[in-house]
């Protein structure tokens, strides 16, 4: 008895102290509207401009233009991609597109989201978005599902009458993502996060000590680095759990011994 | 644990791959400004002004602008021959200002001197402008602005450009139309699309002003240069390829072959995409299959599209299981697999479009370290949700409830003993 005591006592002790990190684990993505929020595209997967999640990027183009950003995703997080395109004053009618892909320029399903939108002719702007599916940590290889890694947004006009091409546009796009947590969190991890060149990139590292400026294909890295993929709300679930059923086992226990002090043995026994 | 071995042997372990397509220290960016000094240049219609001088003072400001890091040079086209003889005026192109290290003043004044004269032979500039390029690692750009088409009808600037791009390795051409005319579009959207530039019709110096700033700036930041390889119809005798960024060109109904290496603990990553430079039918689609030197397929990526497009592409991931350490050689050097990258295209040109040279191919190769494989759907096996927490109590109590009674059944047993 006396050992059952103290072992409720210390899992009771232990059971708030493990409950709030239950709220919300893996940390959003910080929103920084800094000043520092390109102001440029890139016209290929080459040349994509970074972006971080949460930054209104800006790039002025012109209708036809494929234009190109990057971002990273991270597991656990279901990234949401929204664009607005602001059209030149006269114009037909046109359709725009957003396409995203992963880092391994693999197009990815939007889960929902107007990704491609029919601007009316004379419309002053254009609204797309597309919703990825969440990201995970793992996946078989001949799966396509989201893997932590760059993301390519592509913005593009589908259909345009000869006249319209070539007139300057402007166009925001805006990667934010909502944290799933737990209910996505899967079994395995990636090596490394789908970040093209990444082979090349961290052999140059290793190499000439960082010489400043080399180009790589993608230097993408969330702003508080890549999760390590340990960590999810599954530890605490399964903890708490594992507390409640200990003491449930105590409760069921104590139940069969009725209660108090037998009365047939005398007191100070 | 497995997940948290494989996260901390992947801090540690590097993958042991080469280093093709890096990229080398001192690249330096190349910009030609290829200008149209054809006798139309002379009309008034740019903000009150002649198109001239509104691309003389957009050239002023580009010129102060310019980064220290970029290589810029100007080239004519119709500046020095007024006559009427086509043969001549086809032929009229000039360096007005070399590609190199820039001198503000020495170019501003060069652009000065400039006067509204002849024909208008974008096809031969463009060649020209091709060769002030050649030599050096970093990325080259032409940005042509004009004012009207081609007036030297046999060579089609489209294709020239195309022929360009599938000779120098990452020269794109940027077009710039002073006049919103739909013939203009047409031909320099063509051009641009050819190299995977950009089109803009211009109707304001500002705007003029802006978009060449931008293209330079463009120009100057740095990026990867791709490393030209040829792949081959099998595999047996295909290029090896290391970690690195490719380029390549595929005809349609061709299929190119390229062979990597990949050791037990070790991951291929390889995607690739296949740019429409030219008119295409609205339905293509992409294929790349990773084999066996057997012809057995490992894994695929596959893509398809419709409509309008630049690129088509897809990849695919390889990760190879550490080998057992039975079959390991004694050596301790586990022998490395060669995998055969195929890449087919379904694009087929618009009727009338030219398929040679073939469509420009990109190939990314990356070789890193293997992933742990997953043991379970749930990360390290653990469960979530009330349903469990349920679960967990019920069974806690039932449990806590039979040790009870069998506690008082024995202690029952042991007294009446």
């Amino acid at each position: 008895m006396r050992i059952t005591t103290v072992l409720s006592a210390v899992l009771l002790a232990l059971g708030p102290a493990a409950a709030p990190a239950a709220a919300d684990s893996s940390p959003s993505p910080s929103a920084s509207d800094g000043s520092s929020a390109p102001t440029s595209a890139g016209t290929s997967f080459r040349t994509a401009t970074e972006i971080e999640q949460g930054q209104q990027a800006t790039a002025s183009g012109s209708t036809g233009d494929y234009l190109y950003w990057s971002f990273p995703a991270d597991a656990g997080q279901r990234p949401t991609v929204k664009a607005t395109v602001k059209l030149p004053d006269t114009h037909a009618g046109q359709t725009w597109q957003i396409d995203v892909y992963d880092g391994l320029r693999r197009r990815q399903a939007c889960q929902y989201g107007a990704q491609t939108r029919t601007a009316a002719q004379g419309t002053a702007a254009v609204d797309l978005a597309c919703t990825l599916r969440t990201v995970r940590a793992w996946s078989e290889p001949w799966a396509d599902d989201p893997l932590p890694g760059t993301y390519y947004i592509r913005l593009t006009v589908l259909n345009l009458t000869t006249a319209d091409l070539g007139q300057p546009v402007h166009a925001s796009v805006r990667a934010d993502s909502k944290d799933i947590g737990g209910s996505a969190a899967v079994d395995g991890s990636l090596a490394k996060p789908l970040v093209p060149g990444i082979a090349v990139a961290s052999k140059s590292e290793e190499g000439d000590g960082g010489s400043s400026k080399a180009a790589v294909l993608s230097s993408i890295e969330p702003t508080d680095g890549w999760a390590s993929g340990w960590w999810s709300d599954r530890w605490v679930w399964t903890a708490i759990g594992g507390v409640l059923a200990a003491l449930a086992g105590v409760g069921g226990y104590a139940l069969t011994r009725g209660s108090g002090r037998p009365s047939r043995v005398p007191p100070g026994a | 644990m497995c997940a948290l071995l494989a996260a901390l042997a992947s801090g540690i372990a590097f993958p042991a791959a080469a280093t093709a397509g890096e990229p080398t220290g001192e690249a330096t960016a190349k910009v030609d400004l290829v200008l149209d000094v054809s006798g139309s240049m002379r009309t008034r219609d740019i903000d009150g002004g002649t198109r001239m001088a509104a691309a003389k003072q957009a050239f002023n400001e580009v010129l102060d602008a310019t980064p220290a890091e970029v290589q810029l040079g100007i080239r004519t086209l119709g500046a020095n021959y007024p006559g009427n003889d086509r043969q001549t005026g086809c032929k009229d192109t000039a360096q007005l200002y070399p590609v190199s290290a820039l001198d503000r003043t020495g170019a501003k004044t060069a652009v000065a001197t400039l006067s509204p004269t002849g024909w208008t032979p974008i096809g031969p500039a463009l060649l020209k402008a091709a060769g002030d390029l050649r030599g050096g690692e970093g990325s080259k750009r032409i940005v042509l602005i004009t004012d009207g088409e081609d007036t030297c009808a046999p060579l089609d600037p489209c294709e020239v450009a195309r022929e360009i791009a599938a000779r120098g390795i990452g020269m794109t051409i940027d077009t710039l139309g002073l006049v919103p005319d739909t013939k203009l579009n047409k031909q320099l959207s063509c051009i641009a699309e050819a190299t995977g530039g950009t089109y803009t019709s211009v109707e304001h110096t500002g705007e003029l002003t802006d978009k060449v700033n931008q293209l330079v700036d463009r120009a100057a930041d740095p990026v990867v240069t791709p490393v030209a390889t040829e792949g081959t119809a099998q595999c047996t005798d295909a290029p090896a390829l290391k970690s690195g960024l490719y380029t390549d060109r595929e005809e349609s109904g061709q299929q190119r072959f390229y062979r990597v290496d990949v050791k037990p603990g070790q991951e291929l990553r390889s995607s690739v995409s296949v740019a429409a430079d030219r008119a295409v039918n609205p339905d293509y689609g992409v294929l790349l299959r990773a084999v066996t030197t057997q012809g057995r397929e490992i894994v695929r990526g596959e893509a398809t599209g419709n409509g309008r497009t630049d690129v088509i592409s897809t990849g695919l991931r390889y990760p190879k299981a550490e080998s057992d350490s039975d079959d390991a050689p004694p050596e301790g050097v586990p022998p490395a697999e060669t995998v055969c990258l195929q890449v087919t295209n379904s694009f087929s040109a618009a009727s009338g479009v030219k398929t040679t040279p073939g469509l420009p191919l990109e190939l990314t190769v990356d070789v890193v370290s293997s992933p742990s494989h997953s043991g379970d759907v749930a990360s390290f096996g653990l469960g979530r949700g009330w349903w469990l927490l349920g679960v967990l109590v019920l069974v806690g109590f039932l449990a806590g409830l039979i040790w009870g009674w069998l506690s008082r059944w024995r202690v029952a047993v042991w007294r009446t003993n």
